[in-house]
């Protein structure tokens, strides 16, 4: 079993959660699927620290969050593939 | 893993039974804290619940106030029970409200007496007491007897992955053993509060959690000063990863693994449609959440966390896990059950399960929590609103 690196809830996510202390810049990193079992790799594109999420796609401002295959909210600045995603690019659709 | 059967558990007169023998001392208002403590002090084998309010309450946050004051001493983690309130009449009500159960209880009051006339004549009940409880002896009891609580803590991502999910594979594994579940947490649900919803076992209790669950965000509308950012979810929530409430919701919402509830409760209402999952309408504040779910007659409390809560509570015990490796290095004092291999994969869901149930069942068979060894007794009454 290769190393895990990232999980993914569900595979309609497009967000993984970093599972080790920390991913850094330029890393190939392994993902795992939860939901169907599966594993691919990314490369992250910042440091990001441990139960902190990676972009798994390009966003733009506007787009969806998915996470557990659900909706958790809002791009408020453009995203790249392998970013850090978190409170400085996305934001709550309610309140 | 083979379940087991049962626990060793303190029977109570009204058929149900304790994982703990508590002596409470039950203060009915803030001012007569001093009183309850002074007596716990005198006499070993009592505890003194001490709380901010009980005084010029009305409404629904007067009857809240009572149902809390009345579960707390009807559960029965709790052997016996003293009440003492600054006056005879509202103390009267919660003593034979408590006394239906079959177990000791005594009032006092102190208006016209004082508070060192009243420690002496309490100390001297309460000696009795202790003395009485400490007699009985743990006997089999089957784990339907078992009633869970259930709310997560300084939440992040790794309890949505991992911590969570084991507690609902425990759901799933002990529920078809006839246990009593309870969740809460109805501001922490925003987000998932349509898929939430849908776990409604019939119609009445799906349309009975969206009234609810609306009122509370009604109500969080109404209060807010800002986008509510500042507070949920909270500082430690975003430095453990978690973006968003709805991200916090849908991590909370793996509590209950795939179960459905039967019905909502009110705060600290006693379930009354059998076994099963219930859904209690609570604050997110775990201090709040756990007294009201003790004061609905849960007798055991699974929390997992982590960045690191460290609650407690005085008579349920509340047994903590974590999925994060560093909460579990960094606070292994507060932490009764790691489960962060699950994220290593050298561990999956189903063995994390086991793992749980193994742990609630030493500790429903009386080895002390983290939480209870290190002295956390949060008791915290819910407030709806100003008092008169």
């Amino acid at each position: 079993m290769a190393k895990t690196d990232i999980i993914i809830h569900d595979k309609k996510d497009n967000v993984g959660v970093i599972v080790v202390e920390k991913v850094t810049k330029g890393q190939d990193c392994g993902c795992w699927i939860m939901e169907n079992d599966a594993s691919n790799n990314i490369k992250s594109e910042a440091e990001i620290p441990l139960g902190h999420k990676i972009a798994l796609q390009d966003f733009k401002e506007g787009d969806t969050i998915i996470k557990y295959g659900h909706d958790i909210g809002k791009v408020v600045k453009s995203i790249k593939k392998g970013d850090h995603v978190h409170v400085h690019n996305v934001k709550t659709k309610k309140w | 893993m083979d379940i087991p059967k049962s626990f060793l558990g303190y029977k109570r007169e009204n058929g149900r039974a304790g994982t703990r023998n508590h002596v409470i001392i039950l203060p009915v208002d803030d001012i007569s804290n001093a009183c309850a403590e002074a007596v716990s002090n005198n006499i070993k084998g009592t505890i003194a619940l001490p709380h901010s309010y009980g005084r010029l309450q009305f409404g629904a946050d007067l009857e809240l106030h009572f149902r809390t004051m009345i579960g707390t001493g009807k559960n029965p983690n709790v052997a016996a029970v003293i009440v003492i309130g600054i006056e005879p009449k509202w103390t009267k009500r919660i003593v034979d409200a408590i006394a239906k159960t079959g177990k000791p209880v005594e009032g006092f009051s102190i208006e016209g007496v004082g508070d060192i006339d009243t420690i002496a004549k309490v100390s001297k009940k309460a000696q009795e007491f202790s003395m009485w409880a400490s007699e009985k002896q743990r006997e089999e009891c089957p784990i339907s007897d078992l009633w869970i609580s259930v709310k997560c803590g300084e939440s992040d991502t790794t309890s949505g992955l991992a911590s969570n999910p084991t507690v609902g594979n425990l759901m799933d594994k002990l529920e078809p053993l006839g246990v009593h579940l309870c969740f809460g947490e109805t501001s922490e649900l925003t987000g998932a509060e349509n898929v939430c919803a849908k776990r409604g076992k019939t119609k009445e209790a799906q349309d009975k959690f969206m009234k609810t669950w609306s009122s509370y965000n009604d109500f969080i509308l109404k209060e807010a000063t800002n986008d509510l950012s500042e507070s949920q979810p909270t500082a430690g929530n975003i430095a453990g990863g978690l973006t968003t409430i709805e991200e916090k919701a849908f991590g909370n919402f793996q509590k209950i693994g795939s179960r459905e509830f039967i019905d909502v409760l009110e705060p600290a209402e006693e379930p009354s449609k059998g076994k099963g999952l219930y859904f209690m309408d609570t604050s997110s504040a775990a201090a709040e959440c756990v007294t009201l779910q003790a004061a609905g007659g849960f007798n055991i409390h699974l929390f997992p966390t982590g960045q690191g809560n460290i609650i407690g509570n005085p008579i349920e015990p509340v047994i903590k896990l974590t999925a994060n490796p560093l909460t579990a290095k960094t606070m292994s004092e507060h932490i009764d059950l790691d489960v962060s291999k699950i994220l290593s994969r050298e561990m999956n869901l189903d063995q994390a399960g086991d793992e749980l149930i193994k742990a609630t069942l030493k500790v429903a068979n009386g080895r002390l929590t983290c939480a209870e060894s290190l002295g956390h007794k949060e008791f915290v009454m819910t407030k709806l609103y100003r008092s008169a």
